[in-house]
């Protein structure tokens, strides 16, 4: 509904549709309050997400949680919030300096505020007075105080106080204790606010039926019930933010439904480090099992010796990249689409990989169990190219559907396989043409079941060989595969309405060009056609699109462009027509920032 | 031919297989390597203990003594990794298929050096492995370098000396809660062909760190791993049995003075105390013996430490008893009740 403004003009108020932004400290219990916001708006129907912006660190520092809220469906960030609540004295000059003009102020009453930015909208609130009152344990202040600006935002904007308790029941999951220490909270300042407040903002939440059939939910837990349904049976991982928790949510949903006759029909293992991770899923997708890891880019770098092994050796495996910014300690808590090149490309020698890029937590759901299902029919290993953004913010999502697909093991012999060919086959030998050998597993009965599994040079029959002639036929065969891997793996979503220019883009920039596209078109009158990518190898589908097109835009979040890179290696008679428009601060993409980018460079042309 | 007696049938083991059934390819180390002399070993213990080939699994990391799983049984799967990293590789195939007999075969510079980090925490986890380290003091296949294990003062074939202390594998693995620990020296067939059997016959990790002297790079005087300094200054601790579980001799056996370990194959080892009473069950008597002859520069072979109660790997983490990489479809993916049920707690 483009309602929003015209309903403003009319009566003075905005109805679903703003951007909130809380102001808090880490470690203070003010994600449990951001979430019954998020998720009492999801409740009254209304399109939202959350995007959490928080430190690397455990308790107190600062941290910023974002609500955005769209009668229209327009979830991505938003650059400037028009409210912002200041729950943090260290950084409410900053936050408070910062806002956007005219954006509404909830703050703290005692922090000398009021005189600051005279284009606002204020609300002072006592919190800390409140607090005394409503919350006898001294002890539990310092987490409760958060529930207060839930209370007060749920009565200036109109929340249907139903939906506030029922998410923070949800929120608390059902911990009565818990939920008697913070609604009385909630429900005092609510009432404070009520007879306190005098509304002088325009904003305002009306129930709407936008969310029917539609979960929240993070993209790593998305990522890990992708997983279990796809049959994962061996996963070994080391924390490294942001990835940690994709695998503690997939342990958590292993625990509770791969259980049989009390023991565990899946192993979850804890490696000393990445090396060992995928150490451990190299034995494992060698022997037999659908193996898996996650990590973030600094895990990739540890990985990559045995990840070039495991290329060269067919070893099927899955490694999910939820992809964060920078080197080292980097920004390890912001997002990025940063390793593009070094996954693609990863390891010694002449390697190549294939990867799947999900763009929203129901396409990781359905990619994840693909990805198990490549690896094993490819014997390689697959990637899943997540990052921060998709995998620890909150989404609305369709319901994920329930895979009825079979699994699908690839080219095993088995021991009657293997009596019916005699005994004689070749690990390596391209029997079929498209590159893909046949395995055996070890323990398959049959005494030429076993062959020889190694990183040096080998005949299509597996034996040591330095012969150059060896080397380079299964350099060639192996190039034969990843020929065949790009008729398998995920498409590109493609909008082509002849329009002569072409956007390209992947991952959880999607948001941000959805909206973006539509504000090109109704305000600059600029059309566009889009082409998302959703794997490497590029399918002839992207080839086309390049092709088509008289200059195709790539947006991504990196400084060098490096999709672009990869198009340009890949594909390069198009390396011409390929413009780069980059952002790379750690945020994710905003529609604003397309717009500007694609406006500025259209006119340039 | 009439007349003429039956050809004698080939000698064969109790799951029909023969000696040569368990052989490699031929080994392409330097004549006289001590690995060679393992390599025998490992074969006769496979036969001895009717291991199938097939359910077997040979694994290593890089090295001269990583090449070695290509020198024995053949019919076995094998893996030969990254260097320093074979204890990942045993872990993964022990998670994918609980029920292969895995061996892993590493040298001092692949466990000692780049690999000390994996190796130390699958000692901890107790991984059902056979680890294997042929140790030699030096790098062979880069030609002669120092590896973590050299002794300090000991020199290079060109004269140069360690100033570092070296790293007791022994040691470390007893301070890690690794169940069955020998020293063994390759020169000692008879002690190295009942230690080898035993290891395999355990349940959980077995470390066997055996001196096996580099012929090439450190077999000169001066080298505290050569084999002249290893004849002159192996102290056998024990003289050790190992007693099949199939052998009904053994109820029948005078076992005199002898400690005896019974294995939960059924198999049993024998231990009988030489010069020095040693018990092998006690975990601060290892330390302390271990330490003892280190300052003295002598070789202590044998049963170093053993204690059957450590709870295996798969185990620990209460993995289920089929093979994961045999689970069919209906196991392996939850019902679609399961999720909606998820899909229902996120709407």
């Amino acid at each position: 509904m483009a309602t929003a403004q015209a309903s403003e003009a009319e009566t003075g108020t905005i109805v679903n549709d703003f951007v909130l932004h809380v102001a808090t400290a880490n470690g203070s219990g003010s994600q449990t309050s951001n979430m019954v916001l998020l998720r009492a708006l999801f409740g009254m129907g209304i399109p939202v997400s959350g995007k959490n912006l928080f430190p690397s660190n455990i308790q107190g520092l600062p941290t910023w949680f974002t609500i955005r809220a769209n009668g229209d469906g327009w979830i991505a960030r938003k650059q400037d919030a028009d409210v912002v609540v200041c729950m943090n004295s260290e950084t409410s000059d900053e936050d408070v300096a910062t806002a956007r003009e005219g954006a509404v102020l909830i703050y703290e009453d005692t922090l000398g505020l009021a005189d600051k930015r005279p284009d606002c909208i204020h609300y002072a609130v006592p919190f800390k007075k409140m607090i005394a009152e409503c919350c006898p344990d001294l002890r539990l202040r310092k987490l409760v105080i958060n529930m207060l600006y839930v209370g007060v935002c749920a009565q200036l904007f109109g929340f249907d106080m139903e939906e506030i308790k029922k998410a923070l029941g949800k929120q608390l999951a059902g911990k009565q204790k818990a939920i008697d220490i913070n609604l009385p909270a909630l429900e005092y300042a609510y009432k404070w606010a009520e007879e306190n407040l005098k509304k002088s903002d325009p904003y305002r939440v009306e129930r709407m039926a936008a969310n029917d059939g539609k979960i929240i939910i993070e993209g790593n837990a998305a990522a890990a019930l992708g997983l279990m349904f796809g049959g994962v049976t061996v996963v070994t991982w080391y924390p490294i933010t942001p990835s940690s928790s994709l695998c503690e949510y997939l342990e958590e949903y292993l625990n509770r439904f791969r259980m049989k006759d009390g023991k565990k029909t899946f192993a979850v293992v804890q490696a000393e480090d990445e090396i060992a991770a995928v150490g451990m899923l190299a034995g494992a997708g060698w022997a037999g099992a659908r193996a898996f890891t996650s990590t973030s880019g600094p895990g990739i770098s540890l990985m990559n010796e045995f990840i070039g092994l495991a290329y060269f050796a067919e070893i099927p495996f899955v490694i999910c990249n939820v992809a964060r910014t920078g080197p080292s300690t980097g920004l390890p808590t912001r997002t990025m689409q940063g390793d593009i090149i070094s996954l693609f490309y990863a390891s010694h020698g002449d390697t190549k990989h294939v990867v799947v890029i999900p763009s929203t937590p129901k396409e990781i759901f359905e990619m994840a169990g693909e990805a198990l299902n490549l690896a094993e029919e490819l014997q390689t290993p697959v990637f899943i190219l997540s990052d921060l953004d998709l995998g620890m913010n909150y989404w609305m999502s369709d319901r994920f559907e329930y895979p009825t697909e079979p699994f699908r093991r690839g080219k095993v012999l088995s021991s009657d396989d293997l009596e019916k060919l005699g005994g004689k086959w070749g690990r390596y030998a391209d029997v079929d043409g498209d590159g893909i050998p046949y395995r055996t597993i070890p323990g398959t009965d049959h005494p030429r079941a076993a062959y020889f599994t190694r990183g040096t040079g080998h005949t299509p029959q597996a034996t040591y060989s330095e012969k150059p002639t060896d080397w380079k036929n299964n350099m060639d065969r192996l190039s034969r595969k990843f020929e065949t891997a790009k008729t398998m793996v995920p498409k590109p979503e493609i909008k082509d309405d002849g329009h002569a220019v072409g956007l390209l883009y992947f991952g959880t920039t999607h948001e941000a060009i959805r909206e973006a596209c539509v504000k090109l078109d109704t305000k600059h009158n600029l059309k566009l056609d889009l082409c998302r990518l959703r794997a490497f190898p590029f399918t002839q589908e992207v080839e086309d699109f390049l092709h088509k097109h008289e200059r195709v835009y790539v947006v991504e979040l990196n400084r060098d462009g490096q999709m672009r890179m990869a198009l340009n290696a890949e594909l390069p008679r198009f390396s011409t027509k390929l413009h780069s428009i980059t952002h790379y601060d750690g945020m994710p993409l905003t529609a604003d920032e397309v717009v500007e980018a694609l406006v500025k460079r259209e006119r340039e042309i | 031919m009439a007349g003429t007696a039956a050809p004698k049938p080939p000698e064969t083991n109790r799951v029909g297989l023969q000696k040569k059934d368990y052989a490699g390819s031929k080994s392409t180390l330097c004549i006289g390597c001590g690995h060679d002399l393992i390599t025998a070993r490992i074969i006769d213990a496979c036969y001895d203990l009717d291991i199938k080939p097939e359910q077997f699994v040979k694994l290593s990391g890089i090295g001269c003594s990583s090449k070695t799983p290509a020198y024995f049984v053949s019919r076995s799967f094998s893996f030969n990794s990254v260097h320093g990293r074979m204890p990942s590789i045993a872990t993964g195939t022990a998670l994918a298929n609980r029920s292969l007999r895995m061996i892993g075969v590493s040298g001092d510079g692949d466990t000692a050096n780049i690999g000390i980090g994996q190796f130390a925490h699958v000692m901890r986890r107790n991984l059902d492995l056979v680890y294997v380290v042929e140790n030699n003091g030096v790098y062979g296949l880069t030609k002669g370098q120092f590896s973590a294990t050299a002794d300090k003062g000991s020199k290079l074939k060109h004269g140069a000396v360690n100033h570092m202390h070296a790293i007791d594998l022994c040691a470390l693995a007893v301070e890690l809660g690794c169940g069955f620990v020998a020293r063994l020296f390759a020169g000692n067939t008879k002690m190295m062909r009942q230690v080898m059997q035993a290891a395999m016959a355990y349940e959980g990790l077995a470390l066997l760190d055996i001196v096996s002297p580099c012929v090439t790079f450190n077999n000169h005087a001066g080298s505290t791993k050569s084999f002249p300094y290893a004849k002159d200054n192996e102290f056998a601790l024990q003289d050790i049995g190992f007693v099949p579980a199939y052998d009904p001799q053994y109820e029948e056996m005078d076992h005199g003075d002898e400690r005896e370990i019974t294995l939960g194959d059924g198999s049993h080892i024998t231990i009988k105390a030489l010069e020095k009473d040693y018990d092998p069950t006690n975990r601060i008597a290892a330390l302390n013996l271990l330490a003892e002859y280190h300052e003295s520069g002598k070789i202590p072979t044998g049963i170093i430490y053993i204690n059957e109660a450590e709870p295996r790997f798969v185990d620990q983490i209460n993995m289920c008893d089929t093979p994961l990489s045999r689970l069919k479809e209906d196991v392996a993916r939850p019902s679609k009740a399961a999720l909606d049920e998820v899909m229902d707690e996120l709407a």
